[in-house]
């Protein structure tokens, strides 16, 4: 009888471990990790594989990673070839059944929108070029909207259980969104037409939706680091065409562009690049924030 | 004009919704399904001697050193792909051209498990061992255009073989890898066996995150075969040398190693600067009946050896695409010869022509490498490397080598 009791207790126990068990999320970024966790609050536990500092195109499987990906139920990454390098390789070595890619528990952000930049020639001469268009995608404040619709929907496939939770975490994100956008669109309107010099291709997205004109890029080809000659060639370009910033992300080298902004008294411009990269931005909506912030007021670094 | 660019993201935004529930989007580069990439290698070589001597240890496989003058290498071809949602496939064939002949190696094919859930996967055909950590690393992706010496010494370049292998990772925070494989164990160390199955391996491996900046890995390995017949002679590429018969009878073979890496880079963003030590140790138990025959000539003897090697190496990033690396190798071998019989040939002879004898001081071998690599695809790379010990005189060799990386975009291994 005692062992019946035992066995059913124990049961219980299970059962009420597996009942309150959180959704294990394994983000390839940071900005993914901020969005699952506003969407899913109490019911995940999220991981982010890249900090802020990192650049997500140079990871590698290291094992602490690889462990990590074991013990995950949601996979939540950019895709469009953004983790090409080290996210295969990690699926592969886990030996987790439910983060494949044929699965539930595999979502790619970038696959859920319409992405700029697809080139129409893929030549290895043009640099490390993304077949399927420009990773970037949490810049784009509507399509970041769309991903997190797309997401919220996933997690209540996964986990249906607080199917009402999650619908409610997400028209609260949806409101919050929509008036942010409005306000930050207001902030911006003055950098409407503003010329600005890029590290590497991260801001398309941001630029697009606020009429910033990029005239050039750091990079000489994306994934090449700024060589004399192409900054040379840059000089020139800032010094016909003028310009009115030069952006660079907080895990970019900076030199080529303090080079360029020595000479030419164009301002550079130092950017979180994601949810972490700086102080303030903490969230993704800090994030916005502060990057419009220093954009608006021209704040160096 | 804005609000029109608004409008329109707007509407883009609520079209992706249904429009495109799973566009183009993709994690790997299989714009070709599957993924093919091509490796091309050149060198250009200056050596001393070319011939590979290492007394006291019978070499076997790959073991070797480039040919002096302009040569290509391993020019690799891999295809690889899901093949459907549970399984993946690979296959890597190498390319090379020696003494005016092309010849097609087989490298890897294997398929292996997605699917099979709870950490576990098994991977099944021709496939390089887990044992080790260089050993299940393709020889373009090294850090050095040679091998250590240990690996040409122990397992004649790169332990490969066909068979099966099983691996779990605990699901803990502490990556914990566990594995074994059963193969035919007839490659070098192994040798021809009945069964065609007297291959079995084991390793462990351990790793994690020091701090944002560093991580490291450790492992633990266990080889061992049995067999009937081992031909042993060194290079295998242009054919084995005229008349002579170098074999090793009823014998067996196992290899314990440990291995490990710890990798640096500030933020953990090695784009600009980084840094990799690595070390391996090995030791190898075998022993067998030595048949050594040449012309009209024999002799036989029972063999007992040990024979250990490590290797310690640094690569440092000291600035974007520019690369230099430091290895030292060295190597250690003990044998015991019992039972000689002379059929012709006397013991001095027999012993340095099988390979057994240990004579002269430990080898060993430095070298210094500086590469330049421009892109994820693109590599340039020099290396001078000094080796000593044995009977020989030390081997100077220089070499200036191409690897270069068409088609899909590979993943790095840790």
């Amino acid at each position: 009888m005692k062992i019946v009791t035992t066995a059913v207790s124990f049961t219980l126990l299970l059962f009420s471990l597996s009942a309150s068990a959180k959704v294990n999320v394994f983000a390839c970024e940071p900005e993914w990790k901020a969005l699952v966790e506003t969407l899913g609050g109490e019911h995940v536990k999220a991981f982010a594989a890249t900090s802020a500092f990192q650049d997500p195109h140079y990871v590698e499987a290291r094992p602490s990673l690889i462990a990590k990906t074991r013990q995950a139920d949601l996979l939540v990454c950019t895709g469009a070839e953004l983790e090409v390098g080290w996210l295969p390789l990690l699926l592969r070595q886990s030996g987790n059944a439910s983060i494949q890619e044929s699965e539930l528990g595999f979502f790619l952000a970038a696959e859920q929108v319409e992405r700029i930049e697809i080139p129409t020639v893929l030549d290895r001469s043009q640099g490390d070029v993304h077949a399927s268009g420009n990773p970037h995608v949490h810049w784009g404040p509507y399509r970041l909207l769309a991903i997190a619709k797309a997401l919220s929907e996933r997690l209540i496939r996964i986990d249906s259980d607080n199917t009402d939770d999650y619908q409610a975490n997400f028209r609260a994100f949806e409101g919050m969104w929509k008036k942010q956008i409005k306000s930050w669109e207001t902030q911006a309107a003055q950098l409407k037409g503003k010329k600005v010099i890029v590290y590497h291709k991260n801001w398309s997205y941001m630029m697009n939706w606020l009429g910033i004109e990029a005239i050039g890029d750091l990079e000489p080809k994306p994934g090449i680091p700024p060589t004399s000659a192409h900054l040379a060639s840059l000089l020139k370009k800032v010094r016909s065409t003028g310009a009115d910033y030069i952006l660079v992300a907080n895990y970019q080298n900076d030199k080529g562009a303090l080079w360029l902004s020595q000479k030419t008294n164009v301002p550079v411009i130092n950017l979180p690049f994601t949810v972490g990269g700086s102080e303030k931005a903490t969230d993704l909506v800090s994030l916005y924030n502060e990057v419009l912030t220093r954009l608006t007021t021209g704040v160096q670094q | 004009m804005k609000s029109h660019t608004a409008l329109a993201s707007v509407t883009l935004a609520v079209l992706s919704i249904s429009a495109f529930p799973a566009a183009a989007g993709k994690i790997s580069g299989n714009e070709f399904n599957p993924a093919i990439s091509l490796i091309l290698d050149g060198r250009y070589t200056d050596i001393d001697n070319s011939e590979l001597e290492l007394p006291g240890f019978q070499l076997g496989g790959e073991a070797g050193l480039p040919d002096n003058g302009f040569s290509t290498g391993h020019n690799e071809l891999s295809i690889s792909a899901n093949i459907d949602d549970k399984f993946y496939g690979s296959m890597t064939s190498a390319i090379v051209y020696e003494e005016g002949e092309t010849e097609i190696e087989l490298e890897e094919a294997y398929i292996e498990t997605l699917k099979l859930g709870s950490g576990f996967t098994i991977k099944g055909g021709r496939f390089l061992s887990s044992v080790g950590y260089l050993n299940s690393i393709h020889d373009h992706a090294h850090d050095f255009a040679d091998r250590p010496l240990v690996y040409d010494a122990l397992f004649g370049g790169h332990l490969v073989d066909t068979g099966v292998q099983v691996r779990w990772i605990a699901p803990t925070d502490l990556y914990l890898n566990f594995g074994a494989e059963v193969t035919s164990g007839s490659e070098f160390p192994g040798g021809e066996n009945e069964g065609g199955n007297k291959g079995l391996a084991f390793f462990i491996k351990t790793g994690g995150d020091i701090n944002i900046s560093s991580s490291w890995q450790l492992g633990a390995s266990y080889y061992q075969s049995e067999f009937d017949v081992r031909e042993a002679g060194g290079h295998h590429h242009g054919g084995e040398e005229a008349g002579a018969d170098n074999e090793l009878l009823n014998g067996d073979v196992d290899v314990a190693g440990l291995d490990l890496v710890y990798k640096w880079a500030p933020n953990g963003n090695s784009k600009r600067i980084n840094f990799k030590l690595q070390a391996e140790y090995f030791v190898k138990n075998e022993k067998g009946s030595a048949e050594f025959s040449e012309d009209a000539g024999m002799a036989e003897a029972n063999y007992d050896g040990e024979q250990a090697g490590y290797y310690i190496q640094g690569v440092y990033q000291f600035m974007p695409a520019w690369r230099v690396g430091l290895r030292y190798d060295q190597l250690s071998a003990d044998n015991t010869i019992t039972d000689f019989v002379d059929g012709g040939i006397d013991e001095d002879e027999f012993l340095e022509e099988s390979g057994l004898g240990v004579e002269g001081d430990d080898p060993t071998k430095s070298s210094l490498m500086v590469d330049y690599i421009p892109s994820h695809f693109s590599r340039i790379r020099m290396q001078y490397s000094k080796l000593d010990g044995g009977h020989s005189d030390t081997n100077d060799m220089i070499i200036l080598q191409y690897t270069m990386s068409l088609g899909s975009h590979g993943a790095h291994t840790f």
